[in-house]
Order: structure tokens, then C-alpha cells, then sequence
């Protein structure tokens, strides 16, 4: 691991601590212990959060750095694919039947919502491992999902289901307990290893297509491994967080200068730049002195749409 | 030696018939130029020889196996392929890049000594260890083509196909990067170059192909087949030809 990634750890830990302790009512991390009546803050509320936002943000940061590694695009999103509002409809079609009264129906719709959006990508960009049928596609199961979910808001049974939906839409981490963690974290971890293990064809795009091809690499393979890692990661972060935005998009793009630009190089250190920020964000909705906490989602999208606007500049400068 | 040889390779693409029927056979130790007309299906024809794209009919073999059947890291290590598009998408390092050429060879636990060593030849062959370091956006357009030719020579594969290697270099640099071909050549490795330029592959192919509406019009030794009658047949122009003064041939389009 190189110098940036042990800083990048480092400052993951420094974040869970900081997520461990913050909120409306700070408690001290020696406050863990049984004899210690906080302890219960820590234990059921604030370590399995703090596990979620850790394991949220480095899918987020992995994802997104694969995926820009694989369209060669660095504006591109594991938004773009159309997983992420897979998931949400799946999500929200669980409020709008109400079927959110067990605790892992809502991920479980959500995990299925994705896996049918990852599916049908699969199916229609089909064997042809070709990136702009596959990006095309993406955007088009987008659109299709987001006007569903906007559907499902517009029918709702009562304004309640639509006040909820739109609200888990915004996207957080309040009040998750050890069984998100238990439900979300295997299917992240797994999503990370095969994203992690495209490193080198991703490397071998950077050469283009034909290239890469010559070099060994196999595209429908590599397409397969992207898609499932994208859905497994971001499908399993929607379902635990609801729609985070910009953390893929953001954060390698941060990490990649100091990863030599190197796609390969990029995956570890944008999963720990992803769990970092997103721990500190979600520290900081927590400190923050408004009434109602200020979802993370809505915060994290603050940040997201100038870092955004800034990138479009900095890039149109270049190419003026 | 080696052999990598079309059989009978037929290819349509989008229902145009793009090779017909083509058998040539091209031996390791020399370069060998596939030159014709815009769409005679030359850079087709590499593309089937490096396995890039299947024949409809037909194969390419090296040595006698299909190039197709054989696993594709180990073809990878044997068949380097140069494309004719210098893209490089993300600003790496030049030793990043050459180091790309070693991927068929790399183990589960990373680069090891041979890696670096065959790297660190690489950019040596090219002239380019003093740009190690610097990030390709940096480079002008001769140094990335030196830098992408050695990405292929770091995987030291046994054949080398470039598609038109040269055409976006200025005449220095096209002397330069020739001269480094004919080196891979003179090492004993097979070099096969899609060449447009007439005068350029009559100063570095030792043999030429000539294509022409994806058949085989001509193929043998350099000065055979460049010849005034040939050229014509191929073209559809006058050239006149000749030796310089320092032995070197020319071949020169006079009238259409």
C-alpha cells in the first residue's frame, strides 16, 4: 500500500471514532463498556451506523472508481448504470404497498430492484461487452426506473407513504440497527472483491478496447464482473442508505492524482477516501445544529453539485 | 522460425464481404507490409491474424494452431498488437504504460523482477528510460508512439502487428520508430505492419502483401512486388521507381 493509503486509513479510523462519539449527545469512546449506561449508544446505535457508513462509503468510492475506470470517463457515476434508482423503486414500491412494517423488506425489495435493473442491463447490452450499448442502456433503465418512482410518489395511497417515500428517497443513515448490517455488509464485501479483482483489465482499457482485447483481456467477462460488483455494492448501499449521490463520483476523482491515474491503483484508495467522507458527513448531519437531522443524502448531494460544476469548468478550460 | 499464416480467411462485416478467400504466409526474422487502397482490408486482415476478429470462414494460425483456439493470455504473450489509435486514456506514467505490455505475464502477487527487467528493456529499445517517469499527456506525438511500441516489446511476444504504426508521425520520427521495427525484426521476432505509405514500406519490408478489394493481389519480397505493373494493378496509378544514390529504393505516383 502506498503512503496515501495508509493516511486515507488512518483517516477512516479517526472518522469512526468521530462517528462513534458524535451526535445530539456526545459520548466518550471509553463509555463502551457494560458498566457504563451510554454504552447502549454506542453499542446499538452509533457502531452499527458508523459500520454502515464505513461499508456505504467505500462501495460508493469503489464503485465509482471502477466504473470510471471502465467507461474511461471521469464524469462518469455507478448512478449512470441505472442500479442505484433500481433500487430505489425497489424500496419505494415496498412504502407505497406498505410493506416496510418487517425490517428487511425494505433492502430486500431494494436488492431486488437492483438485481432486475443489473439483469435487464445485461440482457440488452448482451453479449457484445460493447461500452456504448451498455452506457446507453444504463441511462435508459435510469429514466425508466426514476419515472416509476415518481409514479409511485404521485399515486400514493396517502400523502403519509408520500411523504415517507420521498423522504427515504433523500437518503441516511438514521436509526439502522445491526440487522442492516448484517443484511447489506456480505453483499458490499462481496461486490468490492470482484470489483477489486478487475483491476488489471481496467488497466488495460486505459490503451483502448482493441488493446486491451490484444492483451488478454476478455470484455464480456470484464462487463459481467463490473455489473455484478456494481450491483452487489451500490444495490446493497441504496438498500441500507437509500439514494447517496457523488460519493463515487467525487472521491476518485480526489484519490486519483495521488494513485498515479492508474485505474488499478485508484479501487483500494477511493474505497477508503468513499468511507471516509461519508463517516464525516454523517458525523457532521448529526452535530449539525438543525432542528430535524439533515439527511445525508441532501448534504452529500450540497456538496456533490459544486465539486460537480467546478469539475465541468476545470475540464472545459482545458479542452477551450 | 515462426509462422503465422492466413488460411482461406473470409470476413464480411455489417454484410460487406471484407476478405475473400485469403491465404498468405509470413515468416518471423523479417518485416512484412500489408499495403493497398483505403479499404482493401488490410487492417481487417491483421486484426484476424492477431485474433481480434474471427473469420467467417478460414483461420489464422501461428505455427500451425489456430490463433483462435489457443487461451487468450497465451496468445497474448506471443502476438504483441500495436492499434493504429495512439489513445491513452488516463495520464499515467510512461513505465505504467509500458508496464501494461506485461499483464499476460503477471501473477496473482504482482509485478516480480522479470516484469521490471523486461520493462526497464523496453523503454531502453526505444530510447525512452529518461521519460520513465512522465505522464503521457506530456509527451508529443513521437515520444507516445515510441512509448506505446514499448508497451508491446515489454510483453517480448514473438510476433509484432502494428496498424500503421507510422501514419501520424512526421518524417524524423517515422525513420526512427522504422528503424526500431526493423530492429524487433532483426532480433528474430516476426513484424507484420499495415503501411500506407508506398516508400515506406519499400525502405522497411523486407516482404509486402498487396491487398486489393480483400483479395491477395501480390506476395513475396519487397522489390517483387513493388514493381511499376503490380502497383498499377493494385491502384490503379502510374509510379515510376528507382534506386537513390544510397541504395535505397523509391517508388514515386506520377499520374492517376
Amino acid at each position: 500500500m502506498s503512503r496515501a493509503c495508509w493516511l486515507l486509513a488512518l483517516g477512516v479510523l479517526l472518522a469512526a471514532m468521530l462517528s462513534i462519539a458524535a451526535g445530539k449527545v456526545w459520548v466518550p469512546l471509553a463509555a463502551w463498556t457494560a458498566a457504563d449506561p451510554r454504552s447502549i449508544i454506542i453499542v446499538e446505535l452509533r457502531l452499527p451506523r458508523t459500520v454502515l457508513a464505513l461499508a456505504v462509503g467505500g462501495a460508493l468510492g469503489m464503485a465509482g472508481a471502477a466504473m470510471q475506470g471502465y467507461l474511461r470517463n471521469p464524469l462518469a457515476d455507478p448512478g449512470l448504470f441505472g442500479v442505484s434508482s433500481g433500487a430505489a423503486l425497489g424500496a419505494v414500491l415496498s412504502l407505497y404497498f406498505a410493506y416496510a412494517a418487517q425490517a428487511w423488506l425494505l433492502p430486500g425489495f431494494a436488492l431486488t430492484g437492483a438485481a432486475v435493473t443489473m439483469a435487464a442491463l445485461a440482457l440488452i447490452a448482451g453479449r457484445s461487452g460493447s461500452l456504448i450499448l451498455f452506457t446507453l442502456a444504463g441511462m435508459i433503465l435510469t429514466n425508466i426506473t426514476g419515472s416509476l418512482t415518481a409514479l409511485a410518489i404521485s399515486l400514493a395511497p396517502t400523502p403519509f407513504v408520500a411523504s415517507e417515500i420521498v423522504t427515504w428517497l433523500m437518503g441516511a443513515l438514521t436509526d439502522r440497527s445491526w440487522n442492516d448490517v448484517e443484511v447489506v455488509l456480505p453483499l458490499i464485501a462481496i461486490g468490492m472483491i470482484i470489483l477489486s479483482r478487475t483491476g488489471g483489465a481496467l488497466d488495460a482499457l486505459t490503451l483502448g478496447e482493441q488493446a486491451a482485447r490484444s492483451i488478454g483481456v476478455n470484455p464480456r467477462r470484464l462487463q459481467l464482473a463490473i455489473i455484478t460488483g456494481t450491483a452487489l455494492t451500490v444495490g446493497a448501499s441504496v438498500a441500507a442508505a437509500g439514494v447517496i449521490g457523488f460519493v463515487g463520483l467525487i472521491v476518485p476523482h480526489l484519490v486519483r492524482p495521488f494513485a498515479g491515474h492508474r485505474p488499478s491503483a485508484t479501487l483500494l484508495p477511493a474505497a477508503l477516501g468513499g468511507a471516509l467522507l461519508l463517516t464525516v458527513a454523517d458525523s457532521l448531519v448529526r452535530i449539525a445544529p438543525t432542528v430535524s437531522e439533515l439527511r445525508l443524502g441532501i448534504a452529500m448531494s450540497m456538496l456533490g453539485g459544486p465539486f460537480f460544476l467546478y469539475l465541468l469548468i476545470a475540464m472545459r478550460r482545458r479542452l477551450a | 522460425m515462426s509462422v503465422l499464416a492466413a488460411e482461406g480467411i473470409t470476413l464480411a462485416l455489417g454484410g460487406r464481404r471484407v476478405l475473400d478467400n485469403i491465404s498468405v504466409s509470413i515468416a518471423s526474422g523479417r518485416v512484412t507490409a500489408l499495403l493497398g487502397p483505403n479499404g482493401a482490408g488490410k487492417s481487417s486482415l491483421l486484426a484476424c491474424l492477431a485474433a481480434l476478429r474471427r473469420p467467417a470462414e478460414g483461420r489464422a494460425t501461428l505455427d500451425g494452431t489456430d490463433v483462435g483456439a489457443v487461451p487468450a493470455t497465451e496468445r497474448a504473450r506471443r502476438i504483441g498488437f500495436l492499434p493504429q489509435a495512439a489513445d491513452v486514456h488516463w495520464n499515467i506514467d510512461v513505465a505504467t504504460l509500458v508496464g501494461l505490455g506485461r499483464l499476460p505475464w503477471r501473477g496473482r502477487w504482482g509485478e516480480t523482477d522479470a516484469d521490471r527487467a523486461a520493462v526497464a528493456g523496453a523503454l531502453a529499445a526505444t530510447g525512452m528510460t529518461g521519460f520513465a517517469r512522465r505522464g503521457v499527456e506530456h509527451l508529443s506525438g513521437g515520444e507516445r508512439a515510441r512509448a506505446l511500441l514499448a508497451r508491446v516489446l515489454a510483453g517480448q511476444p514473438d510476433w509484432l502487428l502494428a496498424d500503421e504504426p507510422l501514419a501520424s508521425l512526421d518524417p524524423a520520427h517515422q525513420l526512427d520508430i522504422g528503424a526500431q521495427l526493423r530492429a524487433v525484426a532483426a532480433a528474430g521476432r516476426g513484424v507484420v505492419l499495415v503501411v500506407h505509405d508506398l516508400n515506406l514500406a519499400a525502405r522497411l519490408a523486407d516482404d509486402v502483401v498487396l491487398l486489393r478489394e480483400g483479395r491477395v493481389v501480390a506476395a513475396g519480397g519487397s522489390s517483387a512486388v513493388l514493381t511499376a505493373p503490380l502497383i498499377r494493378e493494385t491502384y490503379g496509378i502510374a509510379v515510376e521507381t528507382g534506386v537513390t544514390a544510397s541504395g535505397q529504393r523509391f517508388v514515386v505516383p506520377v499520374a492517376p
